[in-house]
């Protein structure tokens, strides 16, 4: 397996006022592997997430995609490079149609800027089918604003789906589901890695990111504090007990799993 | 019953044919209900005074004027889908329209001077976008100073002097733009800048619905955090909403100036209330995110109709104002039957 990643982070910094966010990150994500990301509220989490995808700018350090040190990031640029975001917020707007919000930024256009209103439409209506989107209350031209918080997490997935993304970042996928929207998630995640391409799974239930995960990376205070292969960690309980210890020390402890 | 299979699938199919229907419904509910209201309005307007209404040239003297309002209201509806205001647009009439009346007074081309006045409206809105997403003013406030700023410009420009050009009749340009071409009755047509208007109009229905501008506009006014984590650049599209206002502004001051021969220091200035009550009255809602175009001309043409009609009932002009505000009024609370908010 190539050890070559998608995605590096090379000393990635940024501050908010005086608040050191995100402090000297490095990590890579290498193709097929599913990334775990944990941490604590306000381990910066979030902020790194937000510099993958582009939305905000690091101060300091470089980002490398395939091998290419990259300038002016931005979020055009991130969906460009193939990394689609499925926001905890789903990054969807409301009053606009299931349609519409799937290729929101990425329009199926001509040169002129004209869109493909029936491909669109036609691709959306595929999608829902995709994951499951049977219900016949609603097809790709009902508003966002009538579905349901596992539904719209659907059109956000389908987003990333129909992009073909080599990396998929998901920010607490999980979080307000029911058990079977969460099962799909899972299934989804099962898909992508099968397909070879990469994911980036952030939450705060360590059970579920321990399930997904290949390998985890911990945050805390805005530093990476333990990059840990799935291979090597008996289970979850002994994940929790790391996180614990981080949370008191500030630091991993000496791993003492067995 | 030849088969139940078969005939399972053509009820299928039917109900697929009316659920089309209801989902267009659905979708233009808005300017269907401002489209309604002025077709009862003027059934009104003609048990009042049915001589007048049966007339042709009633209808043709609104659609004199008219078109300058719809060059407006048309990238209006874009400003207020993104969530913004622009109330400076009746000055940006008055200096877009100076810079084509100076030029043709000079003697120089009519379509120099469009030229310029379009150059002059787009800057200007320009400007506009400039001090409320750059700078981070209030839209509400930045072109309200903006309106009063443009406007006290043009006063220390002509010192209160007009400007005719009784020289533009009879020029191509003229004729193309305002002739009738049309004709209905008489030697009396549809005006020119009517048909041009709806041409506008139609650009803009594609634009804000076919084009990724107007979709991206939909989806800032939406939601803007969604639409910068999703690659919008939605500093750009806020931007460009207030240029496609200036450059709309200075088309209605260069019809304004062309039906009427003369550039007042005026001009423009009575247009803020009326235009901005159409674009309401049509249907967009002023929470950003959605909004409609066609009903926003026909907003317009509903409020342009309330003084001829209330003339017309045989009211004296003192009831103007006061049917404005009540038409204005009763046909937001129609409008209110198409919902709220969604979140």
């Amino acid at each position: 397996m190539s050890n070559r990643y998608i995605i590096e982070l090379r000393n990635v910094t940024k501050s908010f006022g005086n608040v050191n966010a995100v402090d000297g990150i490095s990590f890579g994500v290498r193709p097929g592997e599913v990334v775990g990301l944990i941490g604590d509220n306000g381990a910066g989490k979030s902020t790194l997430i937000k510099i993958l995808s582009g939305v905000h700018q690091p101060d300091g350090g470089q980002i490398i995609v395939r091998g290419r040190e990259v300038s002016n990031w931005n979020a055009a640029r991130s969906r460009e490079s193939g990394i689609e975001t499925v926001y905890q917020d789903r990054a969807l707007a409301p009053q606009q149609t299931i349609t519409r919000n799937i290729f929101m930024g990425r329009e199926i256009k001509d040169r002129f800027g004209i869109i493909r209103v029936k491909k669109q439409y036609e691709e959306a209506n595929r999608l829902m089918r995709e994951i499951g989107f049977t219900s016949t209350v609603f097809d790709p031209d009902s508003p966002v604003a009538t579905l349901s918080g596992g539904e719209r997490q659907g059109v956000a997935i389908a987003r990333a789906l129909y992009f073909d993304a080599d990396l998929i970042v998901l920010d607490e996928p999980t979080t307000a589901l029911s058990l079977v929207e969460t099962a799909k998630v899972f299934g989804f995640i099962e898909n992508v890695r099968a397909r070879g391409r990469s994911i980036i799974f952030i939450g705060h239930n360590i059970y579920h990111v321990f399930d997904v995960a290949d390998r985890f990376v911990v945050l805390d205070r805005g530093k990476v504090v333990m990059t840990e292969d799935k291979a090597n960690i008996p289970a979850a309980e002994a994940l929790i007990k790391q996180m614990q210890e981080i949370a008191e020390l500030g630091h991993a402890a000496d791993l003492a799993l067995s | 019953m030849i088969g139940s299979a078969s005939g399972g699938k053509q009820k299928q199919i039917a109900r697929e044919e009316a659920s089309g229907l209801v989902k267009w419904s659905r979708n233009n509910r808005r300017a269907i209900t401002s489209t309604l209201f002025l077709i009862v309005m003027l059934i009104g307007f003609t048990l009042a005074n049915p001589e007048v209404f049966s007339q042709f040239k009633t209808y043709r003297s609104v659609m004199i004027t008219l078109p300058v309002s719809i060059f407006l209201v048309v990238p209006l509806v874009f400003v207020v889908t993104a969530g913004e205001i622009d109330l400076s647009f009746p000055s940006i009439v008055g200096l877009a329209s100076y810079a084509f009346v100076s030029i043709v007074d000079q003697g120089g081309e009519p379509v120099l001077g469009i030229a310029v006045a379009i150059v002059v409206g787009a800057s200007l809105g320009y400007v506009n976008g400039i001090l409320v997403v750059r700078i981070g003013l209030s839209a509400l406030v930045a072109t309200l100073g903006m309106n009063f700023f443009l406007r006290g410009f043009i006063n220390i420009l002509v010192e209160g002097f007009s400007i005719a050009i009784p020289e533009i009749r009879g020029t191509f340009i003229h004729s193309l733009l305002t002739d009738d071409t049309i004709i209905i009755s008489g030697n009396q047509g549809i005006p020119n800048q009517m048909l041009w208007a709806l041409a506008f109009v139609a650009l803009g229905v594609f634009l804000y619905n076919r084009h990724s501008f107007g979709v991206r506009v939909h989806c800032v006014g939406d939601n803007p955090e969604s639409a910068a984590e999703m690659g919008i650049n939605v500093n750009r599209t806020r931007i460009l909403v207030f240029v496609f206002t200036g450059i709309g502004a200075a088309m209605a001051g260069i019809f304004s100036v062309m039906i009427n021969f003369v550039w007042w220091p005026t001009t423009g200035d009575g247009l803020l209330l009326p235009v901005l009550a159409g674009l309401f009255v049509g249907g967009t809602p002023t929470w950003g995110g959605i909004g409609t175009v066609f009903g926003g001309a026909i907003g317009t043409s509903i409020v342009a109709f309330i003084e001829t009609g209330v003339i017309a009932a045989g009211l004296t002009g003192f009831f103007t104002q006061f049917f404005y505000g009540l038409i204005i009024i009763l046909s937001l609370i129609f409008q209110r039957f198409n919902g709220g908010r969604v979140r």
